[in-house]
């Protein structure tokens, strides 16, 4: 049994929710988002396709690099910041411990 | 507009699931007609994913997605089912006997008796940069989010934004079309193709292009049509300049579509049904796979498999409430057939 890691999402400026999250059960960022009653589409499911689960990463643990896929759906998009990445992409491990996120505005 | 087809149930959207509620209607004796706004039957399977495999099919340890939708033809091939792909359904009426008739994007016309929504993700649309007033200029009043026909820019002054395939592949063609071409990208690299970003670069350096990177549109102008936008630097810089239309191109999302609009009950953005036999809140229409919502629901296609069989029950109620049905396996009946 590992032990449970944290997220922080930042839901406005200096405000950040902590939410605890397993890592024993495979979960992706966007689907512990989601799980926490954020308002996200994620409509294609986690296979990079639709962009509906773009976040900043803020700050906290360096990511294993995004793959091809996730950097061609984010090539596509109007708006894209330095840590911009595709939630369902992000495996949550003991290594994501600490990540901040903040959601990217629906559409973009 | 070609005549009207006339069948028991139509089904909107070829993905897997609409396909096997083929099979299941077929066990009833009843007729289907398929209507996808892809070319080509499988829905994402086969647009978005042939070649990945899938783990969860019952009875298939491992199963490419493009196999999958192959059998799926082969399986439902005895009830001969009618298709209309390329074209979405748009229009949508009930009608007092209570079949109902449903109108394509290129006029075609399907009376049926009943109708199940199988549409999956919902119809793939161009994705909108947030640029304030948008919507001011669509509907041929300057914005295009696709291009359907280039003539329709021969000679004009043009700007186009974005830095994907589309958006490199459309700056290079128009090149040739419009009488002058811009490029916005966000960004200072493509990911595309190498080969289109070479040569918008080098179009730019003849400057038979203009290539604006690091910017974005951010201001539209003009007074019922489009006359000028306004491109922002990443620096903060602003220049506007004079153009006939503003091209977008930021790829496609998935949107509901037209699905949203015809009175059934919507929930996050899908359609809400009843599990008993997976109706929507419009008797007669019934709503199967990712596009419907349960407590419970679970996005997979087996659980879209199981949704086809009930609601070919519901439909059989429906379009024959007298008939009395009664469930025979396929293992008495023999070879399935019409």
């Amino acid at each position: 049994m590992q032990e449970d890691i944290r997220i922080y999402v930042e839901e406005a400026p200096g405000q950040r929710r902590e939410i605890m999250a397993p890592t024993d059960m495979g979960l992706s960022l966007m689907e512990l988002l989601k799980a926490s009653g954020y308002d996200i589409m994620a409509t294609c499911g986690g296979m990079a396709l639709c962009a509906t689960c773009h976040v900043e990463v803020l700050a906290g643990p360096a990511l294993p690099e995004p793959e091809d896929a996730e950097l061609d759906m984010l090539e596509t998009l109007p708006v894209v910041h330095l840590g911009s990445r595709l939630s369902c992409q992000i495996r949550l491990t003991p290594r994501t411990d600490g990540l901040v996120v903040r959601l990217a505005p629906t559409g973009a | 507009m070609s005549t009207p087809i006339s069948t028991d149930i139509c089904i909107i959207g070829a993905g897997p699931v609409g396909l096997f509620a083929v099979f299941e209607a077929g066990l009833l004796k009843l007729r289907c007609h398929v209507v996808d706004a892809l070319p080509q039957p499988g829905g994402q399977l086969s647009e978005i994913y042939p070649k990945k495999p899938i783990y969860d099919i019952p009875g298939f340890p491992e199963i490419l997605a493009g196999d999958l939708v192959d059998n799926l033809m082969k399986q439902i091939e005895p009830f001969q089912p009618t298709f209309t792909l390329g074209e979405r359904v748009e229009q949508f009426q009930k009608l007092d006997d209570g079949s109902f008739q449903l109108f394509t994007t290129d006029g075609s016309e399907i009376h049926c008796k009943a109708v199940a929504i199988a549409g999956g993700l919902g119809s793939f649309e161009p994705r909108k940069p947030a640029v304030e007033n948008l919507e001011q200029f669509e509907g041929g009043r300057g914005v295009h989010y696709m291009v359907r026909d280039p003539e329709h820019f021969r000679d004009k002054k043009i700007v186009i934004a974005g830095g994907g395939d589309s958006a490199l592949d459309w700056t290079n063609f128009l090149a040739n079309v419009a009488s002058d071409v811009t490029l916005v990208h966000r960004g200072t690299t493509f990911r595309g193709a190498a080969d289109s970003a070479e040569k918008v670069k080098t179009l730019a350096e003849a400057g038979k292009i203009k290539l604006v990177l690091n910017s974005n549109v951010t201001h539209l102008h003009g007074n019922g049509m489009l006359k000028e936008v306004t491109i922002t630097g990443n620096d903060g810089q602003a220049e506007t300049v004079p153009l006939d239309c503003f091209i977008p191109l930021f790829g496609l999302t998935p949107k509901l579509g037209p699905i949203g609009e015809w009175g059934l009950e919507i929930e996050n953005d899908a359609v809400k049904v009843d599990t008993v036999d997976y109706s929507t809140s419009l008797p007669g229409v019934f709503a199967i796979g990712d596009i419907n919502t349960y407590p419970g629901k679970l996005k997979l296609i087996l659980c879209g498999f199981h949704e086809a069989a009930l609601m070919c029950q519901g439909a059989f109620k429906y379009i024959f409430p007298d008939k009395k049905y009664t469930l025979k396996y396929t293992t008495v009946n023999g070879a399935p057939s019409m």
